[in-house]
């Protein structure tokens, strides 16, 4: 989804080579799920065919790194646009955490159990986020931090629900 | 190697139950977190473990030695002798300075005045608080005061540093550097913490987490996480 216009963004920066972009994207988008360049090149491609990017010139030699691609006004354009919107709040209401609390309620097993388990997992997570953040540098300690509040928000949600799973249990068995 | 445990641990306060058969084993050199609901009983099994408290039944062992049938005099030695606190609201004594604050564990151990504030200020450059000495506990900021505490809880080189929500009074920034530099002073030193938290991000600075529950640990070992 934000891989065309991430790109397409690296581009406004200046034209690049699809090596180029993919370096970059790798180095600062990819944590550890790097691109592959066909994924880069069909991307390039669509991009072109949409008119939000042209091939500048074309070196000599074989294969797809020769062209060197240049953002048009639509994709500078695509990209402001991108850039000032918020994105849609989810509010995460039928997650599957949600899902597994409510089917073992419904079936009698022991649903304070598994949140336990799921706290354990999650607090897992957030130490391993924690080590990332603290000997990494900036950009992955931001990534790090955006993660560990996410997975904080989850759990203040265990919480809650662990301490109301009686009146739940009520609610959805009834 | 288990270097402090408590096995079956119950204590009322008149009729509350406040633990209620807790177990608990702490390795050397580990930092721990215990969690859980306000009043589960996490402040009360803290200070079962660090001999401030007397448990009603069940035992405590530090270092190979039962603590919880010694007398207040014996508990009190242990207490000076191999562990060191910081709590909520650091604590400092707002008479002294932050210097003297924390060469106070260094002279009730009997330490000599000049040996004790020269080993306190060693701590302050450790703990970014250059400067500060001189200060008293009004005129720092919280996360300032709260890092004076944790080098008055450290400088005595305890065995175990017990710690009741030591970023509690603090925002979650200002919590969380003086989380990590808890942490890496403790490394450094191979002190053992046991820290009480509620908050998620505090604890995942520790090794490992327990859950105090209706005065009972619960702890999930790390077997039975297995894929969702
Ligand atoms: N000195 C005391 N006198 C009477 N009751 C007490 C005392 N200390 C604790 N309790 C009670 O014992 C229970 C456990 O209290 P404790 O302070 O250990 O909880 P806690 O988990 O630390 O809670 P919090 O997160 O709010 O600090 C509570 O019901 C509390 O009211
Ligand atoms: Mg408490």
């Amino acid at each position: 989804m934000t891989v065309p216009l991430t790109l397409l963004g690296l581009l406004e920066r200046e034209p690049s080579h699809g090596y180029d972009l993919k370096r970059d994207y790798d180095a600062f988008f990819g944590r550890g799920k790097p691109l592959s360049f066909g994924q880069v090149y069909s991307t390039l491609s669509r991009l072109t065919r949409d008119g939000k990017v042209v091939v500048s010139e074309v070196g000599p030699g074989e294969g797809p790194d020769r062209k060197r691609y240049v953002i048009t006004d639509t994709g500078a354009t695509e990209v402001s646009t991108w850039l000032t919107q918020p994105v849609e709040p989810e509010p995460h209401l039928q997650t599957t955490l949600f899902a597994k609390v409510t089917l073992s309620l419904m079936l009698g097993r022991p649903a304070e159990e598994y949140l336990d388990r799921q706290r354990t997992a999650h607090l897992q997570r957030m130490r391993e986020l924690t080590e990332l953040k603290r000997s990494g540098e900036l950009v992955d300690a931001l990534l790090a931090d955006h993660g560990l509040f996410h997975l904080e928000a989850d759990l203040r949600w265990i919480e809650l629900t662990a301490s109301r799973l009686d009146a739940l249990a009520r609610e959805v068995t009834k | 190697m288990s270097l402090l445990s408590a096995r079956g641990v119950t204590l009322s306060f008149g009729t509350t139950p406040a633990l209620r058969g807790a177990d608990l084993t702490v390795a050397a050199g580990e930092i721990l977190a215990i969690m859980g609901p306000s009043g589960s009983g996490k402040s009360t099994l803290l200070h079962c473990l660090a001999g401030i408290l007397v448990p009603d039944e069940g035992e405590i062992h530090c270092d190979g030695q039962r603590i919880d049938t010694l007398g207040e005099n014996g508990r009190s030695e242990l207490r000076r002798e191999k562990f060191g606190f910081v709590f909520q609201f650091g604590q400092l004594v707002p008479e002294l300075t932050a210097e003297e604050n924390v060469a106070l564990p260094l002279l009730l151990n009997g330490v000599k005045r000049a040996e004790a504030v020269r080993q306190a200020r060693a701590w302050f450059p450790r703990l970014g608080l250059d400067g500060l000495g001189h200060r008293r506990s009004g005129e720092l900021s919280g996360g300032q005061a709260q890092r004076v505490a944790l080098a008055r809880g450290m400088v005595a080189r305890p065995r175990v540093l017990f710690a009741d929500e030591p970023t509690g009074s603090l925002d979650s920034l200002t919590g969380e550097q003086v989380m990590g530099l808890m942490v890496d002073t403790a490394r450094e030193e191979g002190t053992t913490v046991v820290v009480v938290t509620h908050e998620p991000r505090v604890a995942a600075y520790a090794d490992r987490e327990v859950t105090v529950r209706d005065g009972k640990v619960h702890g999930v070992s790390m077997e039975t996480v297995g894929a969702s």
